[in-house]
């Protein structure tokens, strides 16, 4: 009844092939961005429920959001381009680390000749880490030439231990401090200073906002279709004309920028301090279940995904301590890996689509409602 | 399939809005711990000892001063990301807020001293976390009480020197470090080159990748190498893997020495006979029940209350719970001489810590005699005490084999005073001057 | 001469620590080839298979009942575990799942992965519980020739025994059994196998259940080794590059990609990794196999990948 594009009428192409075609649609968007981006911090500003406390904001939209880009990253990689990446992480590291090397200087020794850049603001910083991920992600890229499906998957995997250990030993790469773990920079965007929960959580949204956006349209153009083909089967792509050395190392390349801008975010905004380890295999699983779960080649199921994934087992450790029922943390967080792994597969099973197909039968049953035929 | 996702959103919305009814005359204390995963067999008699301690002071005395403490536990997994999200979750409950966090993680103790000085609590860590944080001007927060890695390290070197007859016979020696490759593994690393360059032994450093299961070509390596000594800095799997690879390559377990997190029941008795003879640091106390253990079992085994199992009480990483929760509670029975029994801030127990004052005749008063030598923090100096013993396993029980050491502050001082300048300058951090704190 | 022995003697380290490897790579290998599933789970079965074998063996040995009762007694026990588990994954995960692409078939794998650690730890419990079912001390070969000996693992030799004995068993189970033809048979065309009458979910099962066993085995071999943990389920991950290199359908290459690894890395790690800083085997493994992929993108015996358009 309210869902219905009765009487819209699309009278040139470009509106015809609008991102969001239908006006309820529009609508819906721009209330959504007014919520988080002035509805957020309001609430916050007057502490009101939920965000009384800084817990929704810190632990859980911050991550959400850093993750979500992360997500957007690989599904580009995975769900248009059909590139099965167990690296995520490995990328994500490249971003961290480098973006820190470049906020506190890099000096290069080449031969008595030094490189030498001073150090970065933060924003060029990040930037330039999500860069060197690019760079990362086409070298480890190149096999995908040749090797494919899950084979191409395990080799990714010799990106993420690689790069594990090149974060650990490298100790250029951590300014040479005794543990071997950093500390991010202070972080200040054009003289202003970001240190509040919600000013971080504004920073996150921006990056989230305007990457989301880049990737949504990148998705339609020319290149978005040469991956989807890619994707659909290669060798019939290479019939037609596109180059999957071309196609697949773009796909590689600016999946990488995305996930080592997350990286970078996650480290710098969210965790503030870090070792390797907080790039592990884990965050590539983690990642790689947000987007099949969310929805392979939708940059909407990469938000629904990250958040299913990553807030479900945090709602879940709660529930019995809100509840008052005493069950010790152990059982708790057992059962929360039997409880995710359990949905996991059911989610699979009823909808191997992911939430996106899920959302895309909700707004089809929203149109016929009430009468559907 | 639709509807089914909708009820679980609908679900997950009513979990969030169930509010946690606080006490209002009640002093929250968080623990993290890790209950599950690999590093759980470490983890467990750990959280068992922080928790029963608790729960004891509540049983027996009804409280600190009369104030009940209300602890929670949050399972962080020894993750990083889930040990910041447990302190998100637990900062602020309660009527003033946690009083302490102890993470019992390098990882999470380096993020976390990202974020208390914001949020205003205290991190006791142990034995373990930052070794520069000692440095109270530096790192208000940050207590690093009773050993840092550096101190474990320098007198694991003083050890080794007497055990092969002084420090003069150290030199063309090879000592060997296995380390678990990660920041908790590589702090020792500086304090043992110091050591080394001091001395003239050679020094080399061997990572094992987390979580340590497979650890065959390092000692090949080291049967090839023939060092003199190996030092074991490794925690969880690490430690049972490293004495039975060693017995594998034939290497002698005397020779081998653990830091104190190598130094537990979880890491000796999975390797059976062949970890007879391996050496550990103790962080001051050792296994075995002391007067405190009697007033557990009394008030709480024997009321079925305990966490612990009635094997566990009296082990290693329990004895070392029960002494984590004795100093953050202290240091709140002495933050309310000053603010009064109420509920301590954050704020209120630092200053409890800084002007904790453990003597002897007090540390026998609380049962622990024989377990701690007496401690005293300030404002300057967040670790209070820099000794040491060494303890041997014999095949069932721990037992001293040495006399106190104290770490040598004519190498450590400048060292901590080193990294705490660089963490200064690259935080942009003025230290707060001593003398004019209160 | 002493360089000589050293080399030997990490090369046939190596060797052994890889079919140990190999041990946990033929799970992999079983479930992929009768059902073209990832199976991720492998590592979740091993810890499970371990964890019922140890605590119910303690729990026997407890009664006053001899070792060899207890060790009869906790083999049946983890093997009923694990034909339970592979009954319900079958029945209520891959059955539901037939036909879907290997993309959701690996994610539900990790799915099962998630279920079985939580249900194996909260059942059994998570803390380290010691198995002692070979012998751990080494022998010492050939110290006339060179000084100190090659040092030779009992366990990494029983290990290799073992999987030999595994291998072989396997090897007449496809070949010569109905099942086992049947199990070819479904590898090779599932929708043509089922149109010849082969039930084919009675066949994952079968599948599911060899894959559990032989996850018991190992459990045996690596719980002598480390001790049963959940540290135990990493092994997956080492598994891996021994897969790729000797290919997902292929039960003698898992052995060989084995070996393979298993020489590599630990040759690589003692005499590179001084110069590297160290702890270069957790990579070492992969890029071998990267590099192995690169001439033959199926594996050293994988079947070769045919693609029409």
């Amino acid at each position: 009844m309210l869902y219905r594009e009765a009487g819209q009428f699309k009278t040139s192409y470009a509106a015809d092939m609008a991102v969001f075609p239908i006006r309820q649609d529009r609508i819906a968007l721009w209330l959504l961005l007014a919520f988080v981006f002035i509805g957020i911090p309001l609430l916050a500003n007057f502490q009101i429920w939920p965000f009384g406390s800084e817990y929704l904001l810190r632990a859980i939209l911050v991550p959400f959001l850093i993750l979500s880009l992360a997500a957007i990253g690989l599904n580009i990689l995975t769900g248009y381009c059909g590139q099965l990446s167990l690296g995520s992480g490995a990328f994500m590291a490249i971003g961290a680390y480098c973006a820190y090397k470049f906020g506190t200087g890099v000096n290069i020794p080449l031969f008595g000749l030094a490189l030498s850049i001073p150090p970065l603001p933060v924003l060029p910083s990040i930037l330039l880490g999500g860069l060197m991920a690019a760079i990362g992600g086409i070298l480890f890229g190149i096999p995908s030439l040749r090797i494919k499906g899950l084979y191409l998957a395990v080799a990714t995997l010799a990106a993420q231990f690689f790069f594990d250990w090149v974060f650990a030993r490298v100790q250029w790469f951590t300014n040479y401090t005794s543990s071997g773990s950093v500390n991010a920079p202070q972080l200040e965007f054009f003289g202003l200073f970001v240190n509040t929960p919600i000013e971080r959580y504004m920073l996150c949204l921006i990056f989230v906002v305007v990457f989301a956006m880049l990737a949504k349209n990148l998705v339609r153009g020319n290149l978005g279709r040469q991956w989807m083909a890619i994707r659909d089967m290669d060798i019939a792509a290479e019939l037609i004309g596109i180059r999957p050395l071309y196609a697949k190392l773009m796909a590689f390349a600016i999946s990488s920028f995305i996930i080592g801008v997350a990286g970078a975010l996650w480290a710098f905004v969210y965790l503030g301090s870090w070792e390797p380890l907080a790039f592990s295999i884990d965050r590539s699983f983690q990642l790689l279940f947000m987007v099949i779960i969310g929805g392979l080649g939708s940059i909407l199921g990469s938000f629904l995904g990250a958040a299913f994934i990553l807030v479900l087992p945090i709602l879940l450790d709660q529930v019995p301590h809100a509840l008052g029922i005493p069950v010790s943390v152990e059982t708790v967080s057992l059962l929360v890996f039997i409880v995710t792994g359990a949905l996991i597969c059911w989610l699979l099973i009823v909808e191997p689509h992911g939430f996106a197909r899920l959302w895309a039968t909700a707004k089809e049953k929203l149109r016929l409602w009430p009468y559907p035929y | 399939m639709l509807r089914a996702t909708l009820f679980l959103a609908a679900a997950a919305a009513v979990a969030m809005t169930g509010p946690a009814v606080a006490q209002q005359n009640e002093q929250f204390l968080p623990s993290l711990v890790y209950r599950t995963g690999p590093y759980a067999p470490n983890g467990i008699p750990f959280a068992n000892g922080v928790i029963d301690y608790w729960n004891m002071i509540n049983e027996r005395d009804g409280g600190i001063n009369g104030v009940k403490i209300a602890p929670e536990e949050c399972e962080t997994g020894y993750a990083t990301d889930k040990g910041v999200e447990c302190y998100e979750r637990m900062k602020s409950k309660g009527p003033t807020g946690a009083g302490y966090f102890s993470p019992l993680s390098t990882g999470i103790t380096f993020a976390l001293t990202e974020k208390v000085p914001g949020d205003k609590i205290p991190l006791l860590t142990m034995g373990y976390g930052r070794s520069e944080s000692r440095n109270g001007a530096v790192f208000p927060w940050n207590f690093v009480a009773v050993g840092s890695y550096w101190t474990a390290a320098d007198v694991a070197v003083q050890h080794i020197a007497k055990e092969m007859g002084g420090f003069g016979s150290l030199k063309g020696k090879k000592i060997s470090l296995v380390y678990h490759d990660s920041p908790y593994g590589k702090e020792p690393i500086a304090a043992l080159e110091a050591r080394a360059k001091q001395h003239g032994f050679t020094f080399k450093a061997i990572p094992v990748t987390h979580p340590g299961v497979e650890q065959k070509s390092q000692w090949l390596a080291i049967r090839q190498d023939r060092p003199d000594y190996v030092l074991l800095w490794g925690w969880g799997v690490m430690n049972p893997t490293a004495i039975k690879e060693a017995a594998g390559v034939g290497f002698p377990r005397d020779k081998m020495m653990g830091v104190w997190w190598a130094g537990a029941e979880p890491d000796v008795i999975p390797a059976g006979d062949t970890s007879t003879g391996y050496k550990a640091l103790m962080l001051q106390h050792g296994a075995g029940k002391f007067g405190i253990h009697a007033d557990i079992e009394k008030h709480l085994i024997g009321k079925g209350k305990g966490q612990g199992k009635a094997d566990d009480i009296g082990h290693v990483l329990y004895n070392r719970g029960l002494l984590n929760s004795m100093l953050g509670v202290e240091a709140i029975r002495t933050a309310m001489k000053r603010y009064g029994n109420k509920p301590m801030t954050g704020e209120q127990v630092r200053w409890g810590f800084e002007n904790l004052d453990l003597s002897a005749a007090r540390i026998k008063e609380l049962g622990f005699e024989g377990m701690v030598a007496p401690i005293k923090l300030s404002c300057q100096d967040h670790q209070g005490a820099d000794q040491a013993r060494v303890q041997q396993w014999d095949g069932k029980a721990w037992k001293v084999i040495s006399d106190w050491y104290t770490a040598d502050q004519k190498i450590l001082a400048p060292m901590v005073k080193e990294a705490a300048d660089k963490y200064a300058a690259e935080k942009k951090i003025t230290p707060r001057d001593c003398s004019k704190e209160s | 001469m002493i360089l000589l022995g050293q080399i030997l003697e990490v090369l046939i380290s190596g060797l052994l620590s890889g079919v140990l490897y190999s041990l946990v790579a033929l799970g992999f290998v079983l479930i992929y080839k009768a059902s073209g599933v990832f199976n991720f789970a492998q590592g979740a079965m091993v810890l499970l298979a371990g964890l019922a074998l140890v605590r119910s063996l303690d729990f026997v040995a407890a009664q006053g009942f001899p070792m060899w009762t207890a060790i009869i007694l906790g083999l049946t026990f983890a093997a009923a575990v694990m034909t339970l588990s592979a009954y319900v994954i079958e029945r209520f995960v891959l059955g539901p799942l037939v036909n879907q692409d290997g993309l959701t078939l690996f994610m539900s794998t990790i799915g099962v992965t998630f279920v079985l650690e939580g249900l194996a730890q909260m059942v059994f419990g998570a803390e380290i519980y010691p198995l002692k079912l070979f012998p751990t001390d080494a022998w010492f070969l050939a110290e006339s020739i060179f000084p100190g000996g090659i040092l030779l693992n009992k366990l990494d030799v029983w290990g290799g025994l073992i999987a030999g004995v595994l291998v072989a068993g396997l090897a007449v189970f496809f070949q010569r059994t109905k099942t086992g033809r049947a199990l070819r048979a479904v590898a090779d065309d599932h929708s043509a196998a089922q149109s010849v009458g082969i039930p084919i979910s009675w066949i994952w099962f079968v599948v599911w259940l060899v894959a559990g066993l032989v996850a018991l085995v190992a459990a045996t071999v690596w719980g002598t080794k480390l001790g049963v943990q959940f540290s135990i389920t990493f092994l997956a991950l080492k598994a891996l590059p021994v897969l790729i290199i000797g290919g997902f359908t292929s039960v003698p290459g898992a052995i060989i990609g084995g070996l393979i690894i298993g020489a590599g890395e630990k040759l690589a790690e003692v005499y590179l990794g001084p110069f590297m800083g160290g702890g270069i085997e957790y990579w070492f493994g992969y890029v071998l196999a990267l590099v192995v992929l690169m001439f033959r993108p199926q594996g050293l015996f994988g079947e070769r990948i045919i693609e029409r358009v």
